[in-house]
């Protein structure tokens, strides 16, 4: 399952500065770990001690948040696209 | 359009000193940044409050200028002459009428219905954001708005010459659409809502070197809202009220009420006194109301479906830590009907002579719900922040508050229309040709 997936500024240090990059993973969760195979260091930043999805990240997968869908669970299709998005914006 | 222009305003020692996560306390320079890289967590400005202890007093407040610019110390500028276009120092007006009608002894309002330049308390987050946008060194300056903040965002930008480019869902009000592109901004009207605006300006903020007053340089905007608590800790006699009511959307004013008495607390400004704090949200758009009812401390993001356009955020980023504050300061946050909404747009013009759009009915509606229930006492002095204009907002009580009575240009016509409108009751009246 190869989606694409937009990376927020503050995590390009680790994706050597690419905006957007293409990851394997059937689920949320199995990107996550697929991105830590690429680039090291990344999930512990997108999780908390617990492995949960740190509450300040939001994931939108085709631009559905995951809390609509099947959180960390939500499942992925070829061709679908990941948004990781800073939670602090707006208002 | 592009960040290129050098710092031109003169500078004096700043009274803040960087940037600190309000989750993990990690600290960052002053920039254009906004979350945490460890946690992501908001990050806020941290201020030297020893020196704001030393140096600002109740008269050196006073002799300054008659606009949000006479608290600078406590906000994050340096320089000397920040973009000032009169925004804030609104009235706060008793409500004896108000809180007659609804069994209070001591209500005020708080009218932002009138801020400058544009309406709303938006002027005044506006007006910081800018200020720092232009120290550092932006030449555009953009945001993700539900209708308010682009007005103020689109007027502040063309007084301070810089170039704009706003992102609103696009099915606003005509009103804040019209007040929008009168000031010559580019408009994105984004097919989608507000919480869909917010993720695509999140995404597209760091792409153009674009100052986004409510991502990348939030942590300056955002304490704009302080003034509110200020002001009206000045305007009642430098003291605190008993308990405030004020409109929840993303959640951020509400903190920053809180945080403006806190910082008055601390630098010895004003008295010490537990200020309750209540919230108020539109049922079809309640998310923080609803993590507030349920005792959780997480937001569950909903899809807003209200005439509370202004405040429809369903993915509200400060939402977690309202509930916070009105849990620790024994306060509520309720939510009310898009018909309560109206009933509060009528009653506060009825009664007071403001004209408030849908989210200071949402604020007057709970207002009204919350000392039902007895949630506030009588003789508690109560102050309720009104946000926004109704002139803005027509379209929500277009059909709810009759018509004007058509007559002839004769004396007849007039008497006869005028006992009509003396011996039917309001709501007949508006059917009946006359």
């Amino acid at each position: 399952m190869s989606v694409k997936v937009l990376i927020p500024t503050p995590l390009q240090k680790f994706t050597r500065d690419q905006a957007t990059i293409e990851c394997e993973g059937k689920t949320i969760s199995e990107l996550l770990d697929s991105l830590e195979q690429d680039f090291p260091g990344i999930k512990a930043r997108l999780c908390d001690e617990q492995g949960n999805l740190r509450r300040f990240i939001n994931f939108y997968v085709n631009s559905e948040d995951i809390r609509f869908l099947d959180g960390a669970n939500t499942a992925l299709n070829t061709g679908d696209e990941v948004s990781i998005v800073p939670a602090v914006a707006g208002g | 359009m592009t960040q290129a222009i050098a710092p031109t305003c003169s500078q004096t020692a700043a009274t803040f000193t960087g940037l600190k996560c309000k989750e993990c306390g990690a600290e960052y320079e002053a920039k254009a940044i906004h979350v945490c890289e460890l946690c992501f967590g908001p990050l806020e400005v941290v201020y030297d409050y020893d020196a704001l202890r030393r140096t600002v007093t109740r008269e050196s407040i006073q002799s300054g200028p008659n606009s949000i610019w006479r608290y600078r110390p406590f906000l994050p500028v340096a320089t000397d002459t920040p973009i000032d276009v009169g925004t804030g120092m609104t009235p706060l007006l008793q409500a004896n009428r108000l809180a007659r009608r609804l069994g209070l002894k001591r209500l005020y309002i708080k009218n932002d219905a009138v801020n400058m330049p544009t309406l709303s308390f938006k002027d005044r987050v506006v007006s910081v954001a800018l200020t720092r946008a232009r120290e550092l060194g932006f030449s555009t300056v953009s945001c993700a708005s539900t209708g308010n903040l682009a007005n103020s965002t689109a007027a502040i930008a063309s007084h301070a010459g810089l170039d704009c480019c706003v992102f609103i869902p696009s099915d606003l009000e005509a009103g804040k659409v019209l007040g929008t592109l009168i000031y010559g901004p580019t408009v994105m009207a984004v097919q989608g809502n507000y919480d869909q605006v917010n993720r695509l300006c999140s995404e597209v903020a760091n792409t153009h070197g674009w100052g986004f007053v409510n991502i990348n340089l939030r942590p300056y905007y955002s304490e704009g809202s302080k003034t509110l608590g200020y002001e009206v800790a000045e305007q009642l006699g430098w003291e605190l009220p008993d308990h405030v009511v004020a409109p929840l959307a993303s959640g951020s004013l509400f903190t920053k009420i809180y945080k403006g008495f806190q910082e008055f607390i601390k630098v010895g400004l004003v008295e010490d006194k537990a200020v309750r704090f209540s919230g108020a949200q539109a049922e079809g758009c309640s998310p923080i109301a609803q993590a507030f009812r349920e005792g959780r401390d997480f937001i569950a993001p909903v899809k807003p479906n209200t005439i509370a356009k202004s405040i429809a955020i369903g993915n509200p980023a400060d939402g977690v830590y309202a509930v916070d504050i009105a849990r620790k300061t024994n306060g509520n946050i309720e939510s009310v009907t898009d018909q309560e909404i109206v009933e509060g747009i009528k009653l506060l013009a009825e009664t007071e002579g403001i004209f408030t759009e849908t989210a200071g009915g949402t604020t007057i509606a709970v207002l009204k719900k919350l000392v039902e229930a007895g949630k506030i006492n009588t003789d508690e002095t109560t102050v309720v922040y009104i946000t926004g204009n109704g002139l803005k907002t027509q379209e929500a009580v277009q059909g709810y508050i009759g018509e004007p009575l058509t007559i002839e240009p004769k004396l007849d016509s007039f008497e006869r229309a005028l006992e009509r409108a003396q011996t039917l009751d309001r709501l007949e009246w508006q059917q009946v040709l006359v």
